[in-house]
Formats: structure tokens, C-alpha cells, sequence
């Protein structure tokens, strides 16, 4: 029942807070390109990888009032704030245990900033093509970002690390 | 003449419920509503299970397809042409992607893609892009028009005004089915007035927008949207329907690889069951082919397959109650237990169901929400997003309204066995 839902619960659970609702859009589509078991649908939107399907299961975990939302206004943006309530920890109780290596992962997703995973997750979504195109595809979908060479290449090592973490 | 300029000697029309007549000059459409892919659109159907609750919506995924076609071409040859920000040089290609943007669909598409791990748009790509009939006639307008159009449909496509078109929160795929669904349906919401709707379209660099003095008939779309989400799209008996279908595909995948002896052996499924399957595999696949097979399993020896498709042929669909998970959850397992007693597999007879099994783009006005805004124009060429302007859209944009539902065989329950009583009780609070 609602294993989708405890998913989601155990990953704000482990991260302890999700700043932003893009990052945890990001990080759970970095988590599902790592083959952790998450069945949000993504497409390519505004910001890269989104996933109406997640959107709507973190609204539904706040009514259920499992996970608490916060507002927080920065001045030169806004954002919503997750952590899990104390219903939501009851509440995953009926969460199937995590692979092992899902703590240590989402721990370093936490410390990115959204615009780095921003990158990250567009560069995933094309990982049918070489690098190259990859990246010349991500220079046309986010052409107002001006992502530096450097910002690419520190990317494609995050990637590479996320991927031997998630198997280790 | 080239062939991506070249017209029919005569225009090709198709009579349509929707948009009275649906116009085709350029040869390179003919061509393409005549391949074998884009035939294939015709036995799958536009609302899946839909037709089980509303008898009418047996409509097709090639009438709507051709029905986006359309509007994209009138929005094009009757609103942009001769504007300045519209590259009339990009006409084809978004005719093109308007025609083909559903051709990946597989049969009861949400069902068969959630049970398989699949995603249509993945096979638009591959249909477009490898050895197809499709692919063919997007190649002999030039050997890299098949890529241009496969990247308007995923949206990377580098003209986003031409994106924006099949795919944004007021696009020509939405404004199609809405109606298309309504006149099928038989309900009463999802009209709108689409014509005064295309005449106040303007393209910018980067999207359609919307001229202010039209802002009444877009709230008037917003609406659809909303009703006809809840009053069809989300219907709890269409959604019991396809309950049934996940769970019939679940128990012949689970059957093949316990080594069942079918009666009927799977052998469609069988590449999707071992995630091996190719391209022509899944083009092979309708719906005509999955209730055959459901037909045919009704025969079986497992008595849970052959009920499953004789509750979804013979349409005896379970029943289903309202669940608040967030005081209800700790009886599910309660439930369970009661069912394990009772015979019946809760796997297969006890389902949740919530409305981000089926989630529907509602209107959001951007912030976080990563989806690009409807804007309109003002006087003075200054855009402001659509619920800053309008009261009625600001009523209902970003509002959250959640749905979860317990679904369950209850023409198996009402025999007076205690038990049952028992659990009935439970399922009705």
C-alpha cells in the first residue's frame, strides 16, 4: 500500500531536510538514473528533469500531514522547505528497507546546490548520447545558464562518483 | 519540386466530429498518415479504460493526432503566418511533431507502461528515428528531418516557440483532447471557445502567448481542464478498470516466470516479460491484441487470472471506497490479514489508489513548479502570468485537491460469511 508514497518519505527521512522543491526533483531523478527503485515519471522541463508524478505525491504526503512544508522567502527567491512529521516516521514503518547505499548518496546530492544538480540531472537525461553531445545538448536546453567547461567537467566526475557509490 | 514543398493536386480533407474538417496540402503529411505506424493509432484507444464508464469514448489516439495536426496548422497558416517572430521555415517540422507527437502510445497505454517500466515517448523517439515507414517519409524531406522532428517532441528542439505549440500548458495537444474527450464522453465540460482562443495566439521568441483581451476564454479552458479531470479522466470506476488491467498484466508476468503452463500461451508478452523486447515488438502490440488475450485467459487453470480478465471483458469491476491514508493506513495491514484469511490474495484483490497514480498537469503558475506559465500580452507588449490577472484562474491554480480510493472485489464479499461481514465493515468504515 502507498510503497511509492513511504519512498518518498524514507528519502526526506534520510535527508533529513530538502531545501527547494526543484532540488528534490533533481535528486530524486539522479536517484532513479542511479537505479534506485523510484517510479516517478520524469519528462525535460523548464529546469531540466520533472516529474508531475512527484509533484503530486509530495502535495498528497502533505495532506496526509506525513511530511511537513515550509515557505521560506529569500529575498531574491522563494522556496519550499520537507521534512518528515512524526506521523511520516510512523508512516514508514510499511517503507520497504533502502539499499544500503542510499544514505551515503543522498547525503551528497543534500550538499549540491540546485543549479549544479540542475546540470547533472540534464546531462543525465541524455545519457544515450556521448559526451560530447551531451553536452552540446545541454548547451541548447539550458542556453540562458551559461554553464562553464569547468561546471561540465566537475558534473561528469559528480556522475561518475554517484555511480560507483550507488554500486559500492 | 522538393518534396517538403510539394502539394497534394488536390486537398485531402478528413471529416471530423471535432474540428468539422481537418485540411491536408502537404504531401508530406499524406505520406505519413499512411504509414503503418501511424495507421497502428487507430486501435489504440485516446482514454484507455474510459469507455467502460462512458460508452462513447471509444475514440482513437489517430483521430486525436490528427485533430493536433490541425490546429497547429490553422495556428500557423491563419494566425503566425506573415509575423515577424514566426519562422515560416519551421512550418513543417511543427506539423509534423503535432501529427506524429503520440506515436509511441502503446495499448491502455498508462496500464502497460506502469507494469513494464516503459515510457511511450521513449518509443516516438525510436519510432522516428529508426527503421520505420515513418522514418522514411521524415527522410526524404532531408536526412536530418526525422532528429529535428524527434527533438520538437522531447522538447530540445532549439526553436522553443515551435515546442511550445505541441507541448506547454495552452498547446494545440490539450486544446484537441479536452474537446475531443467531451464530445466523446458526452459531458458537458471541456468546451471552450477554441476559435477565439487561436485568434488571439502570438508567438514571441520563446513561446505562444496570449493577447490580453483573450483572457476569458482561457480562463475558460483552465476550467475544462479542472472538471474534466475530475469528472472523467479520474472517474473511480474507469480507474477500477484499469486497476484490473494492472493487475491481469502483473499475474502473467508473475505466471511465465513461475513456469505456468498457459493455455493460452503469452507469447506477445513474452519479450516485455524478460525486458528484451525490440521495436517491432512493441509496434506489434494493440489493444485488439491485449482483449484477445484477456478473451482467451478467461480459460485458464489460475483461477486469478481468469477471473481478473473475466471482471474486466465482462466488465464486473470491484468496488472501491473512500481511504484517508493519514488516519487509515495502520488498517490496511489489518486488512490484508482479514483477506489472507478469507482466500483472496490481497496482491491481486485489496488495491490503493491515489490521484498521483494519474496525475493531470493542473494549471501551476511557475515559481518552483518548473512548468513554463501561460502569459498574457499586454497593450504594451509587457507579458504578466496568467493568475496575476485573472480571479478565476487564481481561484484554482496550484490548489491541491487529493483523491486516494481503496479498491476491492465486493461481489465476492457479500455472502453472509462472517468473515466477510468483517471485512466489509472494515473497507466502509
Amino acid at each position: 500500500m502507498l510503497q511509492e508514497h513511504a519512498k518518498i518519505v524514507q528519502f526526506i527521512s534520510l535527508a533529513n531536510e530538502v531545501n527547494g522543491r526543484k532540488k528534490m526533483q533533481k535528486m530524486v531523478y539522479i536517484l532513479k538514473k542511479m537505479n534506485f527503485p523510484f517510479a516517478e515519471k520524469y519528462e525535460l522541463h523548464m529546469y531540466g528533469p520533472y516529474s508531475e508524478e512527484l509533484t503530486l505525491r509530495v502535495e498528497e504526503l502533505c495532506e496526509m500531514g506525513f511530511l511537513a512544508e515550509r515557505f521560506e522567502d529569500k529575498g531574491s527567491y522563494k522556496q519550499y522547505c520537507y521534512q518528515v512529521t512524526d506521523e511520516g516516521s510512523k508512516f514508514l514503518t510499511t517503507a520497504e528497507a533502502p539499499k544500503e547505499q542510499l544514505p551515503k548518496c543522498i547525503e551528497r546530492l543534500n550538499e549540491k546546490s540546485s543549479r549544479f544538480l540542475e546540470l547533472v540531472s540534464t546531462l543525465l537525461f541524455f545519457d544515450q548520447l556521448d559526451k560530447e553531445d551531451q553536452i552540446a545538448k545541454v548547451r541548447i536546453v539550458k542556453n540562458k545558464l551559461n554553464f562553464t567547461d569547468q561546471e561540465m567537467d566537475q558534473a561528469f566526475a559528480f556522475i561518475e562518483e554517484m555511480q560507483t557509490s550507488s554500486v559500492s | 519540386m522538393a518534396y517538403q514543398n510539394e502539394k497534394m493536386p488536390e486537398e485531402k480533407v478528413f471529416k471530423d466530429p471535432v474540428h468539422s474538417y481537418i485540411h491536408v496540402r502537404d504531401r508530406v503529411i499524406w505520406d505519413l498518415v499512411n504509414t503503418r505506424e501511424f495507421q497502428r493509432l487507430r486501435r489504440i484507444r485516446q482514454l484507455g479504460t474510459t469507455y467502460l464508464v462512458f460508452h462513447g469514448a471509444e475514440h482513437s489516439r489517430f483521430q486525436h493526432s490528427l485533430g493536433v495536426y490541425e490546429i497547429v496548422r490553422r495556428i500557423l497558416d491563419d494566425g503566425f503566418r506573415g509575423r515577424e517572430e514566426w519562422n515560416e521555415e519551421q512550418r513543417l517540422v511543427a506539423l509534423c511533431a503535432a501529427l506524429l507527437h503520440d506515436l509511441g502510445h502503446g495499448p491502455f497505454s498508462h496500464a502497460f507502461e506502469k507494469v513494464f517500466n516503459l515510457d511511450h515517448e521513449h518509443f516516438t523517439q525510436q519510432i522516428l528515428l529508426e527503421q520505420t515507414e515513418v522514418h522514411e517519409v521524415l527522410r526524404r524531406v532531408s536526412p536530418d528531418f526525422p532528429q529535428k522532428v524527434a527533438e520538437v517532441i522531447d522538447k530540445t528542439y532549439p526553436d522553443k516557440l515551435v515546442v511550445s505549440l505541441i507541448s506547454s500548458q495552452i498547446d494545440a495537444d490539450r486544446m484537441d483532447y479536452l474537446q475531443r474527450d467531451a464530445y466523446y464522453t458526452g459531458v458537458s465540460y471541456g468546451h471552450f471557445d477554441m476559435e477565439r482562443i487561436l485568434r488571439v495566439m502570438r508567438p514571441t521568441e520563446d513561446q505562444v502567448v496570449i493577447k490580453h483581451s483573450g483572457m476569458h476564454a482561457v480562463e475558460d479552458y483552465i476550467m475544462s481542464r479542472y472538471q474534466m479531470y475530475w469528472q472523467v479522466y479520474f472517474h473511480p470506476v474507469s480507474r477500477s478498470a484499469e486497476v484490473i488491467l494492472i493487475k491481469i498484466l502483473h499475474r502473467a508476468k508473475f505466471l511465465f516466470e513461475t513456469g505456468y503452463a498457459f493455455k493460452q500461451e503469452p507469447t506477445h508478452f513474452i519479450s516485455f516479460f524478460a525486458q528484451e523486447f525490440k521495436l517491432k515488438e512493441y509496434i506489434a502490440l494493440d489493444e485488439g491484441v491485449l482483449l484477445t488475450y484477456f478473451q482467451l485467459w478467461m480459460e485458464e487453470d489460475d483461477t486469478i487470472l481468469a477471473d481478473l480478465c473475466d471482471r474486466f471483458v465482462n466488465r464486473r469491476l470491484f468496488q472501491y471506497a473512500e481511504f484517508d491514508p493519514a488516519v487509515q493506513y495502520m488498517k490496511f495491514g489489518e486488512l490484508i490479514t482479514l483477506f489472507k484469511e478469507a482466500g483472496l490474495d490481497p496482491e491481486y484483490y485489496l488495491v490503493t489508489d491515489s490521484s498521483s497514480d494519474l496525475p493531470y498537469d493542473f494549471y501551476r503558475p511557475g515559481e518552483e513548479n518548473e512548468r513554463v506559465p501561460i502569459y498574457l500580452q499586454l497593450e504594451n507588449g509587457d507579458l504578466r502570468e496568467l493568475s496575476r490577472l485573472s480571479d478565476v484562474v487564481e481561484a484554482i491554480s496550484g490548489k491541491r485537491r487529493t483523491d486516494h480510493k481503496i479498491y476491492y472485489p465486493e461481489d465476492l464479499l457479500v455472502d453472509g460469511n462472517p468473515l466477510h461481514e468483517k471485512i466489509l465493515e472494515l473497507l466502509r468504515g
